[in-house]
């Protein structure tokens, strides 16, 4: 594919390292996050959350905290209008609605009942504590078996069941389930020499941004709506509110800023509904910030899982069938990622007879969102976990038989269309030819893991206005909210596509009034789509430049040539414009140019990663040290390697935390026991070593410069390649994550007992 | 609404005068009454160092100091980092290595990093591993951060 006449191999700002340009903000504490919005009059609201698991609200009364001085307004769910139809199957607008306040039953430990706001935050959480609830408490429903009980607790009388990625139907009053299968797998099985089945759980986890959830909302006399917000995805976030609120989404504007971390958690409204009708209620704007304490139990962590695996392969290394049952959290409300987990499941590679079978379980949790790769985690640490045994009984290199089995470019997937160009076999053999592969251990308990990793990564829409101005700089605003330094890596391509430097382009992010609809930051997209909609708005504008010029050299406009940033007129040579002097002609030859274009990019080039790690073992406490830590990942084209190797490195750390130390701990009555950072444990400086990175680059024919996604699925494969080091380390097979020094120690005390 | 308290300090060198109720943080006395958001609040119970600052030339979460702790005393945020227009070379090691992601972190662990290079010039990768376990950063997964740091050190010793 062309892209202002450019090639892969004569890229000229593609694949270099420029700083970004929103970090001079950032490092002088001047970049303005959501909890930076200051507007005049602005009130402070808080949220009362239901103490229990589960419980039904008989009543709420609120009047001694609406009468205190200070306060301005008190609503609770009696305050939402009936939700709008909803617009796509993706959102249900009516539990969209319910999940950000209780309607009859509070269905998790920190769900909203009621929110204030007031002159400051200590006079709104007084007033908390003068609403009065009357709850009567029900029985709670914690893990996805008992969950699925014939005697659990129903959650919702009628469930409808859920939609992420793929639809559910309902199977159990507290469960939706899909499947997915080929071939016979009885067939499948008879003719293999190994079977391996294994059963694991993994608990539920968050996404961990730093900056938690803070939204504020001005509702204005003619009934219009502002919102600053902390989002991947402003587009979405108006959607979400226009259903909720039953207000049309152009009334709305959402003003992006710059976001405090997110992962797949901030695609979600929880605050913004309750700061728009507090504010509706007092006619003044009202600022909402969740504490830590609220974040982790009433925003959407990831799914904690019970997963069968059992998979066969034959003498040849050939993996012959799998049979796959995976039920995984979905919270309070239907719509978890267990799609995406079986999806994600075994898809790397070709097995002709398998059968894939999910349930999206209710219970009472939060409303489980995306975090980074979502499901795949806990997929990928069950299968590649399966894969290690497969590989041992065989007597085989574990790389070789992923070898083996590597699904090729062409190859069926399991959603039945040929497989996209991946290079899966070349990154397994960049971790075999590496030299960690080979590298002695040298001490005791110490032993070396590997897994090997997929994710599918989004298209969809997306859209960029450029302009050109009379200095030859560029402005270029598009859809997509920046998490992570993707402003640069949107104007780098388009000083590609314009053949001009990088700091003469400016990106930013447009509110939802300003610019076209683009889809959130999500699906590791907004590098891959938003950028084929910054190189497609600036194909554009040279189109539109090449006229200009052959207006001014009275030629036709076939004669003009765009090369590199330069037009010249092919029929006298000496006729040559850079793109800077053309620029400075515009005003005077029919006006400055802009255009703007919406694009909507299906060709996503698959994400794969291997993740090769070295433990020790401490025998006596459990604890599991991190030695040496490698990963490789294909990024189609590397826009920017160091973001890319940032991407990869901070993807490797969730999942070691995943694999070690993170879960939610859950009282006995359903309330949860670890709500700060000092509890709920995540991954310090002090907790693994630096992490090698090795980038692969198989161009992806759906991208002008062969970009893919690269931000997710660095996170899939810590969790088994730590189980099977530490399988490799002490010989024992670990089933559960966390894989902490309890968990740890339990399965060491059994192995010695069974050597008894 | 609990009295107000006059405050005098001094902040990145310049003295200030504040009112503050008793119950307010130095982080939200910072944010909310000075307007030096450049201090970011990640937990408000002292576990996640977004919001570090000196006082009296000592690292604290502000989060976890009172207001009206600060009187008499000299804090610095990351709004004093840059000394007339030029950056710290900290500053400009993190924009160099990439050694931030979202930025929400950051200014904790420019404020912090400081620290480290005031009391030890060359520290080993060992060293400002432990001396940064006190700020969590979710994106980076810390290598560019330490790398950074290091930067910064080369750079301050050979006084470039």
């Amino acid at each position: 594919m062309k892209a202002g006449g450019k090639r892969e191999d004569v890229l000229r700002v593609i694949g270099t390292t420029p700083i970004r340009p929103d970090g001079l903000d950032k490092v002088t504490g001047r970049a303005i996050f959501a909890d930076d919005i200051h507007l005049p009059g602005m009130l402070h609201g808080k949220v009362l959350r239901s103490p229990h698991a589960h419980a039904r609200i008989k009543s709420i009364d609120t009047r001694q905290a609406a009468a205190l001085p200070g306060v301005h307004a008190v609503i609770s769910a009696a305050d939402f209008p009936e939700p709008a139809k909803p617009t796509s199957k993706s959102a249900d607008i009516s539990d969209l609605a319910t999940n950000c306040m209780a309607t009859t039953t509070a269905l998790y430990d920190g769900h909203a009942v009621a929110a204030v706001a007031a002159e400051n935050i200590h006079i709104a959480g007084q007033a908390l504590g003068l609403i009065e609830v009357d709850y009567e408490v029900l029985d709670a429903v914690l893990d996805v078996r008992s969950a699925m009980a014939d005697d659990a607790p129903v959650i919702h009388e009628n469930l409808k069941p859920g939609f992420f990625f793929a639809s559910t139907k309902k199977a159990h009053p507290n469960a939706g389930r899909l499947e997915y299968s080929d071939g016979d797998i009885s067939k499948g099985f008879s003719c293999a020499s190994v079977i391996v089945e294994r059963t694991f759980t993994t608990q539920t986890v968050h996404q961990g941004y730093i900056e938690a959830h803070i939204s504020t909302a001005l509702w204005d006399a003619d009934d219009r709506l502002s919102v600053w917000t902390s989002c991947q995805g402003h587009f979405d976030i108006r959607d979400q509110l226009a259903g909720i609120l039953n207000i049309p989404m152009s009334h709305i504007n959402v003003i992006p800023l710059e976001v405090g971390g997110a992962f797949g958690g901030k695609d979600s409204v929880y605050l913004d509904p309750l700061a728009a009708l507090l504010s509706k209620k007092c006619g003044r704007p009202v600022k909402m910030a969740m504490s830590r304490n609220e974040v982790l139990r009433a925003t959407g962590p990831s799914s904690g899982s019970s997963m069968r695996v059992r998979m066969g392969v034959d003498d040849s290394g050939k993996l012959v069938a799998a049979d796959i049952s995976f039920a995984f959290e979905a919270g309070a409300f239907p719509g978890g990622p267990v799609s995406a987990g079986i999806l994600t499941a075994t898809t790397r590679y070709n097995i002709p007879n398998y059968r894939l079978e999910g349930f999206d379980v209710i219970l009472n949790k939060p409303k489980i969102r995306p975090y980074r790769a979502p499901g795949a985690t806990q997929s990928h640490f069950a299968v590649e976990t399966v894969l290690d045994e497969l590989a041992e009984k065989l007597g085989m290199d574990p790389i070789e038989l992923r070898i083996r089995n590597a699904m090729k470019t062409g190859d069926r997937l399991v959603l039945g269309y040929p497989c996209p160009v991946i290079g899966g076999v070349e990154l397994l053999e960049a971790v075999r030819s590496h030299p960690h592969y080979r590298a002695p251990l040298d001490g005791q308990n110490q032993g070396r893991g590997v897994a090997y990793g997929f994710w599918y990564g989004g298209g969809g829409a997306s859209s960029a206005e450029l302009s050109v101005n009379a200095d030859g700089t560029v402005q270029v605003c598009t859809g997509s909210c920046d998490m992570s330094g993707t402003r640069m890596t949107l104007a780098m391509q388009t000083a590609e596509a314009l053949g001009i430097q990088v700091s003469e382009v400016q990106v930013t992010t447009g509110d939802t009034q300003s610019i076209g609809f683009t889809l959130p930051a999500w699906g590791s997209r907004t590098t891959f789509a938003t950028g084929i909609a910054c190189i497609t708005v600036a194909e554009k504008v040279i189109a539109k430049m090449i006229e200009r010029a052959a207006g001014i050299w009275e030629t036709d406009n076939s004669n003009v040539r765009f090369d590199a940033g330069v037009f010249t007129n092919t029929n006298d040579k000496l006729q040559a414009l850079t793109f800077k002097q053309l620029a400075a002609k515009l005003d005077s030859t029919g006006g400055l140019l802009s255009d703007q274009a919406s694009v909507s990019p299906q060709g996503v080039g698959f994400q794969l990663a291997a993740y090769l790690v070295d433990v020790e073992v401490d025998t006596q406490t459990g604890k599991v040290s991190i030695l040496r830590s490698t990963i490789f990942q294909d990024a189609g084209k590397a826009v920017h390697p160091d973001y890319v190797a940032g991407q990869m490195q901070g993807g490797v750390v969730q999942g070691l935390g995943w694999a070690l130390n993170e879960a939610y701990i859950y009282r006995a009555d359903g309330t949860l026991a670890n709500t700060s950072f000092l509890d709920y444990r995540m991954p310090t400086a002090l907790d693994q070593p630096m992490t090698e990175t090795v980038i692969l680059e198989t161009p992806n024919p759906g991208h002008p410069y062969g970009v893919r996604g690269v931000g997710e699925v660095s996170i899939v494969n810590p969790p088994a390649a730590v189980a099977n080091a530490i399988y490799n380390a002490v010989g024992i097979r670990m089933d559960s994550l966390p894989m902490s020094p309890t968990a740890v120690l339990e399965k060491l005390w059994e192995h010695q007992a069974a050597q008894l | 609404m609990s009295e107000m308290v006059h405050v005098k300090t001094t902040i990145n060198g310049a003295a200030v005068d504040f009112l503050c109720e008793p119950r307010q943080s130095l982080l939200e006395v910072l944010r909310d009454v000075l307007y030096l958001t450049g201090t970011k609040e990640g937990c408000n119970d002292g576990n996640c160092g977004s919001c570090t600052v000196t006082l009296d030339g000592v690292l604290v979460n502000a989060c976890c100091v009172l207001g009206v702790e600060v009187a008499g005393k000299a804090v610095t945020t990351i709004e004093g980092m840059a000394k007339n227009g030029n950056l710290h070379p900290l500053q400009v090691a993190f924009l160099e290595e990439t050694g931030l992601q979202c930025g929400i972190c950051t200014p904790g662990f420019l404020v912090s990093s400081r620290a480290l290079l005031e009391r030890h010039p060359a520290p080993s990768e060992a060293q400002i591993r432990h001396w940064l376990a006190g700020n969590l950063c979710r994106c980076t997964g810390y290598d560019r951060i330490i790398l950074a740091v290091q930067k910064a050190s080369k750079r301050m010793l050979a006084g470039t």
